[in-house]
């Protein structure tokens, strides 16, 4: 029937008016070779590669990037990079609460109500489980002070605020050409001191090129320089901390981060399509038999 | 409701009941009782579909509404600890971000049928200006709703559509400040949205029950156009079934396969309806690279940015403004401009081409909104580099060059006050033409075809009821000896 091909052809259009969106001056990420665990209705995360982007976040991104949604307590839930089944509640779990002490977060004098010590220093406690993430700067005024007008972005739910998820960030922290790459493909692309071309970085590179404008290069310039280097993380799992694991990691951690409850999402998912497909099937049956006599 | 009740109440208590408010009795001849065409098809579930996605989307916004903090400094943070703290918090958002999306999409199609089946001729106008209503309060709530998350989209989207209504002369500014509830969107307009956006799902859940009423009062339309037989309990026994159980079940089907969809996007891909932007905390200062709204409305945005030129003492933006209500407003009058004396489009094979050409524009329409208007669908040539120069005489002139090295050495030999400067110069059929194209259909669609064609159309022959249609299963007119078909299906 026609109209039925009327509404096949409306959910297509609908599927590439979403992918529309994704089409820009940007290089298409991508994901690494052998794709992400957390991907498809069954994705899961693997523990130890959280642990290890949690490190990379702690050791390299946390210097200028904030996860101000997150709190240590997160950390020790269910999927979470340190979840113990022994500590159901995550703020009883002996890692969490390690990790949580080893920051500081400012506090009151609690007899006076002071906010400084005697020499003007703010006073601070370790964190604790329920304390959110410390954020590197006291506000955004401060950092972009530091950082040369520009502002490092929360990393929260950034998974879920740039197309491509997982894959842009780990497209973006292995895409930086490399000296001799720039040198050799991009020798007509003046780079403002301070600034990093970057493929996948949304921007506009046309007027910075001086070659053929109608082959200006994809993507644009971030003030945030090549953050990893290799060796750069010191695993505690042994595993080889090249640029493009830790990238992978990381970008893993910041999926998970974005969204914790997707592991529980897909597989009460799973039960919910079992459940609504076997009732389908049911009532179709009802169906027919209920119409058995009737012309219709 | 559409004759003599049939409901007897059994127990004490019902028979109490039905003296003094009969609501059973008005259930059980509405939903129960109630005598449907037996030749619905699949199409006419999604009556039934849009119910159960009103009530989803009420039952899921009244949950969030207790988590949720109408606020620029907490907004989008209290709807991440939905997402991370709330229990099953989560799957609520979900429910009611892409329950939105279902529930456009459910009425879309709805809406097409009744074009297609011409449900909304006599005696049914009311009942289709009824459902205009309802979907025109769906956009606004859905417009409301979107705000909410204090995402970029969210903002910049409310600011773009707060400036369309500065643009009706006179009172526009007011209007806006009013809606805004201060110069500026901030705090005030948040509130505001949220208390509308709360308030909203009850009107439509009020005119849908007026809806159903209108429709309960003519009783259902059908794929054939031809009326049920009231005048003949037996002819009209031979052209129904009760609702319930087979359209109960029927509908309940439907409503299944249309679950199993809904709870596909609700599970597994939750986000690719929306836009990853609205996931970045709403910045004034920082205008996204292309403001887009949900896809919903992409066809309506497509018709808004089509007018890109005044016409006499009416500017370009105010005739996008008109244009864009005009869309929708065109469809409260459907029911005149269809001069056609059949009613389903299955017996006037005319209009069924333009039908399909309709729903072709409609769509067509929402990749235009979703486009640049700038950029090109496909291009005339390949890009060639323009390099524009003033000469000796003072003269500006302009060269084509398709070859880098020639048009650097052409701007090269140039003196250095001719201020040449070199583009990109690209020719093909751009999006907004496209654009232009679709929406003068959309209006020709409504306004030029429908009454011609009833005009000039000659119908094929219909089946003289709905009883001889089934059993000649649809595609075959009427069989050999059965009564000629009526001359009006509307009469």
């Amino acid at each position: 029937m026609r109209l039925t091909k009327l509404l096949t052809a409306a959910i297509a259009a609908i599927g590439l008016v979403g992918s529309a969106h994704a089409a820009g001056g940007v290089k298409h990420p991508h994901g690494p070779d052998d794709g992400w665990s957390f991907e498809g209705p069954l994705g899961t995360f693997d523990q130890g590669q959280l642990q290890r982007g949690y490190k990379v976040y702690r050791e390299v991104c946390a210097a200028c990037h904030g996860m101000e949604l997150l709190s240590y307590r997160n950390l020790g839930q269910v999927g979470g990079p340190f979840y113990d089944e022994n500590y159901p509640n995550p703020n009883d779990n002996p890692v969490v609460k390690q990790i949580a002490s080893e920051f500081s977060v400012r506090t009151i004098d609690e007899e006076t109500g002071d906010e400084l010590d005697e020499n003007n220093v703010p006073l601070t406690r370790p964190a604790i489980t329920s304390d959110a993430f410390a954020s590197p700067y006291a506000n955004d005024a401060a950092a972009r002070a530091v950082n040369g007008g520009a502002l490092p972005p929360d990393l929260s739910v950034i998974n879920k605020a740039r197309h491509g998820g997982a894959s842009y960030i780990y497209s973006l922290l292995t895409g930086y050409p490399s000296d001799e790459k720039m040198e050799k493909d991009y020798a007509e692309l003046s780079v403002t001191p301070g600034q990093y071309y970057n493929p996948y970085f949304s921007g506009d590179t046309s007027g910075n090129w001086s070659g053929d404008p109608r082959y200006a290069p994809y993507g644009g310039f971030l003030a945030m320089a090549p953050p990893l280097l290799e060796g750069q993380v010191d695993y505690d799992d042994g595993t080889e901390a090249t640029v493009s694991q830790m990238a992978q990691d990381v970008a893993i951690f910041l999926a998970w981060a974005g969204e914790p409850k997707q592991t529980v999402r897909k597989q009460l998912g799973l039960s919910t399509m079992i459940y609504l497909l076997i009732l389908t099937v049911l009532v179709y049956f009802s169906y027919r038999r209920i119409w058995r006599n009737v012309e219709h | 409701m559409s004759g003599p009740s049939t409901y007897e109440p059994k127990t004490g208590f019902e028979k109490w009941l039905d003296t003094r408010l009969p609501i059973i009795r008005l259930a059980y001849d509405s939903f129960v009782d109630f005598p449907t065409p037996k030749n619905l098809n699949y199409w006419y579930t999604f009556g039934a579909i849009l119910a159960i996605c009103l009530v989803v989307q009420i039952v899921t916004g009244v949950v969030l509404a207790m988590h949720y903090v109408p606020s620029t400094s907490m907004s989008f943070d209290s709807v991440e600890h939905i997402m991370r703290d709330v229990d099953y918090g989560w799957l609520v958002r979900y429910i009611h971000s892409n329950g939105a999306s279902m529930f456009f999409l459910a009425v879309y199609i709805h809406m097409f049928r009744g074009l297609y089946y011409g449900s909304y001729k006599a005696p049914r106008e009311v009942l289709w200006i009824l459902g205009v209503v309802i979907y025109l309060l769906m956009m606004a709530t859905a417009f409301l709703g979107y705000v909410l998350p204090w995402g970029q989209m969210s903002y910049h989207g409310a600011s773009v559509i707060t400036s369309l209504i500065g643009a009706i002369p006179l009172v526009g500014d007011t209007v806006k400040t009013f809606l805004q509830g201060a110069p500026a969107i901030g705090d005030a307009t948040l509130n505001r949205f949220f208390s509308l956006h709360y308030l909203l799902p009850f009107m439509i859940a009020g005119v849908v029950i007026l809806h159903i009423w209108a429709l309960h009062v003519p009783g259902n339309g059908n794929p054939t156009g031809v009326s049920v037989r009231r005048d003949d309990p037996k002819k009209e026994k031979a052209d129904t079934v009760p609702f319930h159980p087979y359209y109960t079940v029927k509908d309940g089907f439907a409503i299944l396969v249309f679950m199993l969809i809904f709870a596909f996007f609700v599970f597994y891909a939750p986000n690719v309806l929306g836009h990853a932007d609205n996931y970045i905390e709403a910045n004034p200062l920082q205008t996204p690279a292309h403001i887009v709204p949900e896809w919903y409305l992409l066809p309506f945005y497509a018709i808004l940015r089509a007018v890109t030129f005044d016409i006499g003492p009416i500017a370009a933006k105010l005739g996008g403004v008109i244009a864009m209500f005009g869309a929708i407003a065109v469809l409260f009058v459907v029911p005149w401009l269809d001069t056609s004396k059949v009613r389903s489009m299955r017996y006037r094979p005319l209009a069924k081409q333009f039908f399909i050409l309709f729903v072709a524009a409609g769509i067509g329409l929402g990749f235009c909104g979703a486009n640049n208007p700038d950029d090109l669908v496909f291009k005339f040539r390949d890009d060639k580099l323009a390099v524009t120069y003033i000469d000796e005489a003072g003269e500006s002139g302009r060269q084509m060059f398709d070859e880098f090295e020639e048009a650097k050495a052409f701007q090269e030999a140039q003196p250095e006050d001719a201020g040449s400067t070199m583009e990109v110069s690209k020719s093909g059929f751009k999006w907004l033409w496209l654009t232009q194209i679709l929406s003068v259909y959309y209006f020709a669609y409504f306004l030029v075809i429908l009454p011609l064609l009833g005009l000039i159309e000659k119908p094929k022959p219909r089946p003289a009821s709905i009883a001889d249609s089934v059993l000649g299963h649809g595609s075959n007119p009427a069989p050999v000896g059965a009564a000629a078909a009526p001359q009006r299906d509307d009469a």
